[in-house]
């Protein structure tokens, strides 16, 4: 950052958090390091929601049910991120993207990749909604979004 | 709603960075809207404000510091955190309750000094899921955007036409933060930063004090010549995680049928003579055209290239060159209502638009995607 031209105090506020998981989404995170996905159905309206979670938002009632749902699914929306930001996935350029997995409800949020991501010209060759996709696992697993790598087209 | 609330005086600041505290910007701006009124600080029964803790401002419980710029010391006040359009809801139902004669209804926001709107989106975030993979509110817009243009055929021109005419439209406004004269082209052609967006259809970053004193009925009458009357007011609320929402099929309906509702608004695209909508990408005031009944599902980009929200149009939008211009991200909505009510007492001076304005909607939105949306009419 340039020094203004007045008078300015730059200051940087740290505040450490220990978040609680959750039963639910301990177990949803626990399935990741064993490469499942995991959702719950809403007993009421009958979806299957992803990530699991403890009830459906809409009908207000437990999502109770697990199901271990599909790696493969359908790529609903992209877009081509390449610039720099706090807490970005990974270096850019990255492909934040929504995906719906085979017989879910939701769109799952992720990225794609598994190609050269590099030139622009060349994914737009690649990439296009409603391509079908599959989930690419990292091999050090720790209970995190990330433990899938991204999503590649099939 | 019938006459019940007016508001009887606005004021706002410049939305570029400037050398002047939080402090002391929130007092003028305080300061402006009470001389404007005739009123001292004496006059005021309530005070509502609207802000954002930390990350829009460095500083925790920050109304505890500057609740007395705002002229609350001893006075009943309370904060608004949020979509800033509720602070105006809140203030006109304090004086519904008939407890009040007046409300300094205030909005503070000196976006210049804070993270970019993108680390402040991207806490937002659940921790655990969608902060994991990097979601902020400009990745939630791209991802609208994408499936905005492949749902609908509208085109990234249309889109782009957004930032052309609003961008133009900041020309004529003293306050604006970003501002000139742009072609599709080079829209198009600035960074591609997130693609399909580029950087000249992002709202920047922008400082933002917006103060309005709402009245009584009986008090509008003692104070002011040309008050402008809230007739209605709505909401509605999406569920939170992007992927579970449709993010063509929005709330911004629901809110602004609520507030016509109230208003005995029933043809919008006749009776609204002019709209301050909040986008914070340019497509976005093209997905609002539609929410907001101006146009049918999928028809916001004809609807732009047909001139009907230019200033010379049918409902001219954003002629203050709206949050592409002017992005004071905590008090952008309360800004819209300002500017709604320049335009219906033919006072917003070279944004004036060109026609009588008895009506006008003033419209903001809060969260990934347009998430919140609210909504108020304001009518002479």
């Amino acid at each position: 950052m340039e020094a203004k031209e007045y008078k300015t105090i730059k200051t940087e506020i740290r505040l450490p958090y220990e978040l609680a998981y959750g039963a639910t989404w301990t177990r949803f995170f626990e399935g990741l390091k064993n490469k499942t996905i995991y959702g719950t159905k809403c007993t009421k309206c009958g979806r299957i929601l992803v990530p699991a979670r403890s009830f459906c938002p809409r009908c207000f009632v437990d999502a109770d049910q697990w199901v271990e749902v599909s790696q493969v699914g359908t790529l609903i929306a992209w877009c081509y991120t390449n610039y720099k930001y706090f807490g970005m996935p990974t270096e850019p350029p990255f492909i934040g993207s929504l995906i719906r997995l085979n017989g879910t409800d939701v769109n799952f949020l992720h990225l794609m990749g598994g190609f050269d991501l590099n030139n622009f010209d060349e994914v737009k060759k690649i990439i296009k909604s409603g391509m079908k996709v599959e989930a690419v696992w990292s091999d050090d697993r720790k209970g995190h979004i990330m433990d899938i790598k991204y999503f590649r087209p099939l | 709603m019938a006459k019940q609330v007016a508001i009887v005086a606005v004021a706002q600041n410049a939305g570029a960075e400037s050398k002047d505290n939080f402090y002391d910007q929130a007092y003028a701006v305080t300061k402006e809207v009470l001389d404007k009124a005739g009123m001292t600080r004496d006059d005021i029964g309530t005070v509502i404000s609207a802000s954002s803790d930390v990350f829009h401002g460095g500083i925790s419980c920050a109304n505890s510091y500057y609740w007395e710029t705002t002229g609350a010391f001893l006075k009943n006040a309370s904060r608004q955190d949020g979509e800033s359009l509720f602070a105006l809801f809140y203030g006109a139902m304090r004086i519904m309750t008939g407890h009040y004669d007046t409300a300094l209804v205030i909005g503070l926001c000196k976006g210049s000094e804070n993270p970019s709107n993108d680390t402040c989106t991207l806490m937002y975030a659940d921790p655990f899921y969608q902060r994991g993979v990097g979601l902020t509110e400009t990745m939630a817009a791209a991802l609208q955007m994408r499936l905005y243009m492949e749902r609908y055929g509208v085109t990234e021109e249309q889109c782009a036409k957004v930032a052309v005419k609003n961008l133009g439209n900041g020309l004529r406004n003293p306050y604006a933060h970003k501002k000139g004269r742009y072609t599709v082209d080079d829209i198009l052609g600035s960074e591609r930063l997130i693609d399909p967006l580029t950087a000249l259809q992002v709202a920047p970053k922008s400082e933002g004090m917006v103060a309005l004193i709402l009245a009584s009925a009986k008090k509008a009458k003692e104070v002011a010549d040309k008050p402008v009357w809230i007739k209605g007011f709505g909401s509605s609320l999406d569920n939170y995680y992007v992927g579970d929402r449709d993010l063509l099929n929005g709330q911004l309906k629901n809110a602004a049928d609520r507030a016509y509702k109230m208003a005995g608004i029933t043809d919008p695209e006749k009776k609204i003579d002019v709209a301050e909508i909040t986008e914070p990408y340019a497509f976005q005031e093209l997905m609002w055209y539609e929410g907001l009944g101006f146009c049918k599902e999928g028809e916001g980009g004809r609807l732009m290239d047909s001139g009907f929200t230019g200033m010379n149009g049918r409902i001219p939008v954003n002629p203050s060159g709206g949050v592409l211009a002017n992005n004071p991200y905590v008090s952008r909505g309360l800004q819209r209502v300002v500017e709604a009510v320049l335009q219906i007492r033919g006072e917003a001076g070279e944004k004036q638009v060109p026609k009588t304005v008895k009506t006008a909607l003033a419209h903001g939105t809060h969260g990934y995607a347009g998430q919140c949306h609210a909504v108020a009419i304001l009518g002479r």
